[in-house]
C-alpha cells in the first residue's frame, strides 16, 4: 500500500499551512490591528482616569468601540458591558441573573448542545439550588419549540440558548425563542459569538435581552467580549461577579482592555460594513467544499441543519474514517474533529451525539471553519487532500471493508474497551 | 498532539496492509475494538502447520495515527515467529517502541489483544490449545 500522506501538491498561490478553523478563532484582520497600534503604544491611558487627556482619550476610544458594537446589533451603546472574553459574559449573564432574580424563581432552562461555558455556568447553579432543564435537540440541532413551552413553570426566571453552535453552525430559532419568553416575562440570554457578525443579529427584532459577544472569533483580538443587557422593554438587572473599582455601571469591575476594546469595536464595524457579501462568498465557498467532497465519498454525513447554519460552517463525517488519523494525513491544514482522540477528555463530542449519531459517526467527523481569508483555491486545495486521504484511509478499514462486502455492523457484537 | 517519529512513520507507511482468506484453516482471524470508542483492528495471521511460524500477517485498522502505528508494528514483529513467540509480546514493547504517549496506551493495549485473538482463532480451529494442554499434563 502506497503510503498515506497525502501527495496532493498546493497549487501557486496556496501557502501552508492553511487556517480553515474559524469558529475556534479568527485571524486579526490587519484593519483591526491597524485601529489597535495606538492604544497599545502611545494611548496607553487608563479610561477610568478622569483628570487627563490619556484618560479622556482612552475614554473616547471605548466610547467609539462601545458604539460600533451595539450598532452592528441593533443596540444602544449603554446596553454594551466589556468583559474578557464571551466566557466571562455567559458566566457574568446566567451568574448575575440567577442570582438578582432569586427571589422570583430557581428555574433556568437552557439546550445540550450549548457552550461548557453555559452548561457548566448552569451545572454549577444546580449545586447553589438552582433547577435547570436540558432541553434536547432534534437531528437536525435544533430545539423544538414545543419542548421550550413545556419546560416552562412559573419559577422559570431564565432561558439561555445559543445563537448560533459553534461545533456544527446550526442556528437556533432565536427570534421565536425570545417572543416566547417575553410572553412569559422570562429573561432571554443568547450565547450569540458565532452569529454576530456572521449573520443577521439584532436585539429588537430578534427580541434578546442579555447577549453574549466575543472578539476573537470576528477578526478581532483575544481577550476582550462583551455582553449586551437590555436597559428597556424589559430592563434586566445583573448582580455583579467580580466586585472592585465599579466599571461598568457596577456590573463588571477592572480596568478596561482599551487596545482589546478598541479592537473589537473595529472588527464589528468591519462586520457590519461586510456581513453580506461576506456570507454570500463563505456560503459559496462552503457550498464547493461540500459538493465536492460528496461526489467524490460515499458514506459522508453532513452533521446538523443545512438550511439554518453559519454560511462558514461544514461539519461532515467520513463514517468508517476516524477523526484524528484524518487529520494527521493533512497536516498542513488546520480543521478540527469530534473525535475523542482530539479532545481532552477522549469523550467524543458531545454537541454530535446530541443528534442522535452514534459515537462512531463523531469520531469520524471534521468540522471546517471557512472565514473571510480563505480563498477558492485553497478550498479546492483542502478538499482534494481530505478525499486523497479518506480514500487511503479506507483501505485500511476493516469496517469499511465490512460494509462493502455486506456485512451489517450493528449486528456484530463489538468488545467495548 | 505530536507524534513520535516512529509512528508517523508507521502511519506513513502502513507495513503489512491487507485482507487474508479468513476461511482458510491457515489463516487466524483477531476483530478487536469497537466502532463507539474509536478504534477497530483486524489482525490475520497466516501460520505453517508444520512449524507452528507466523509466515504472514496483515490487518486493518480504524482508529487514530497511534492505533494504525501499533497494529501496524504488530504485523512486523509477529511475522516469522512461532505462534508460542509471538503470544510473548507485550503491550509494554509497543509503547517503548512507538515512544506512545499515557493517553495512548489503550492502542497498544488493543494491539496486543489483537495478536491474541489471531492466535486464538488459528488455535480453535486448529484444536491446538487442546493439544498443548493435554501435552502439558502428559508430562
Amino acid at each position: 500500500m502506497s503510503t498515506i500522506a497525502s501527495q496532493v501538491e498546493a497549487p501557486e498561490g496556496v501557502s501552508l499551512p492553511i487556517y480553515m478553523d474559524n469558529q475556534a478563532t479568527s485571524p486579526l484582520d490587519p484593519r483591526v490591528l491597524e485601529a489597535m497600534m495606538p492604544y497599545l503604544t502611545t494611548q496607553f491611558g487608563n479610561a477610568a482616569s478622569r483628570n487627563h487627556s490619556f484618560g479622556w482619550e482612552a475614554e473616547r476610544a471605548v466610547d467609539t468601540a462601545r458604539e460600533q458594537i451595539a450598532r452592528l446589533i441593533g443596540a444602544s451603546a449603554k446596553e454594551i458591558i466589556f468583559t474578557s472574553g464571551a466566557t466571562e459574559s455567559d458566566n457574568l449573564a446566567i451568574k448575575g441573573i440567577a442570582e438578582m432574580y432569586r427571589e422570583r424563581g430557581n428555574h433556568i432552562i437552557t439546550q445540550v448542545t450549548e457552550h461548557k461555558a453555559v452548561l457548566d455556568t448552569c451545572k454549577r447553579l444546580e449545586k447553589y439550588g438552582y433547577r435547570v432543564t436540558y432541553l434536547p435537540v432534534k437531528a437536525d440541532g435544533l430545539i423544538d419549540l414545543e419542548d421550550l413551552k413545556r419546560a416552562m413553570d412559573e419559577k422559570t426566571i431564565l432561558v439561555t440558548i445559543m445563537a448560533a453552535n459553534n461545533e456544527i453552525g446550526v442556528l437556533q430559532p432565536i427570534r421565536e425563542i425570545g417572543k416566547l419568553c417575553h410572553e412569559k416575562g422570562v429573561i432571554f440570554h443568547t450565547d450569540a459569538v458565532q452569529a454576530v457578525g456572521k449573520v443577521p443579529f439584532n436585539v429588537i427584532t430578534d427580541n434578546v435581552d442579555v447577549a453574549s459577544l466575543s472578539g476573537h472569533k470576528i477578526y478581532g483580538p483575544k481577550g476582550v467580549g462583551a455582553l449586551y443587557v437590555r436597559r428597556r422593554n424589559p430592563r434586566v438587572q445583573i448582580a455583579a461577579q467580580i466586585d472592585g473599582g465599579g466599571h461598568e455601571r457596577g456590573m463588571r469591575s477592572g480596568t478596561l482592555n482599551v487596545p482589546g476594546i478598541v479592537g473589537m469595536g473595529k472588527a464589528c464595524e468591519i462586520a457590519m460594513e461586510e456581513i453580506e457579501s461576506e456570507a454570500a462568498y463563505l456560503r459559496g465557498l462552503r457550498d464547493r467544499l461540500k459538493e465536492k467532497l460528496e461526489s467524490a465519498l460515499d458514506y459522508i454525513h453532513v452533521n446538523g441543519s443545512m438550511e439554518h447554519r453559519l454560511p462558514g460552517n461544514l461539519n461532515v463525517s467520513f463514517v468508517y474514517v476516524e477523526g484524528e488519523s484524518l487529520l494527521m494525513g493533512i497536516n498542513d491544514v488546520a480543521v478540527s474533529s469530534g473525535s475523542a482522540c482530539t479532545s481532552a477528555t477522549l469523550e467524543p463530542s458531545y454537541v454530535l451525539k446530541a443528534l442522535g449519531l452514534g459515537d462512531d459517526v463523531a469520531h469520524s467527523s471534521i468540522r471546517f471553519g471557512l472565514g473571510r481569508f480563505n480563498t477558492q483555491a485553497e478550498v479546492d486545495y483542502v478538499a482534494a487532500k481530505v478525499i486523497d486521504v479518506v480514500k487511503k484511509l479506507r483501505e485500511l478499514s476493516p469496517l469499511y471493508e465490512m460494509v462493502k462486502d455486506g456485512i451489517d455492523l450493528t449486528k456484530i457484537e463489538w468488545q467495548a474497551h | 498532539m505530536a507524534y513520535s517519529d516512529k509512528v508517523v512513520d508507521h502511519y506513513n507507511n502502513p507495513r503489512n496492509v491487507g485482507t487474508l482468506d479468513k476461511s482458510s484453516d491457515e489463516v487466524g482471524t483477531g476483530l478487536v475494538g469497537a466502532p463507539e470508542c474509536g478504534d477497530v483492528m483486524r489482525l490475520q495471521i497466516r501460520v505453517n502447520p508444520e512449524t507452528q511460524v507466523i509466515e504472514e500477517a496483515k490487518f486493518k485498522t480504524f482508529g487514530c495515527g497511534s492505533a494504525i502505528a501499533s497494529s501496524s508494528l504488530a504485523t512486523e514483529w509477529i511475522k516469522g515467529r512461532t505462534v508460542e513467540d509471538a503470544l510473548a509480546i507485550k503491550n509494554t514493547d509497543i509503547v517503548k517502541e512507538l515512544s506512545l504517549p499515557p493517553v495512548k496506551i489503550h492502542c497498544s493495549v488493543l494491539a496486543e489483544d489483537a495478536i491474541r485473538a489471531a492466535i486464538g482463532d488459528w488455535k480453535k480451529k486448529n484444536g491446538v490449545a487442546e493439544t498443548a494442554a493435554t501435552a502439558e499434563t502428559a508430562k
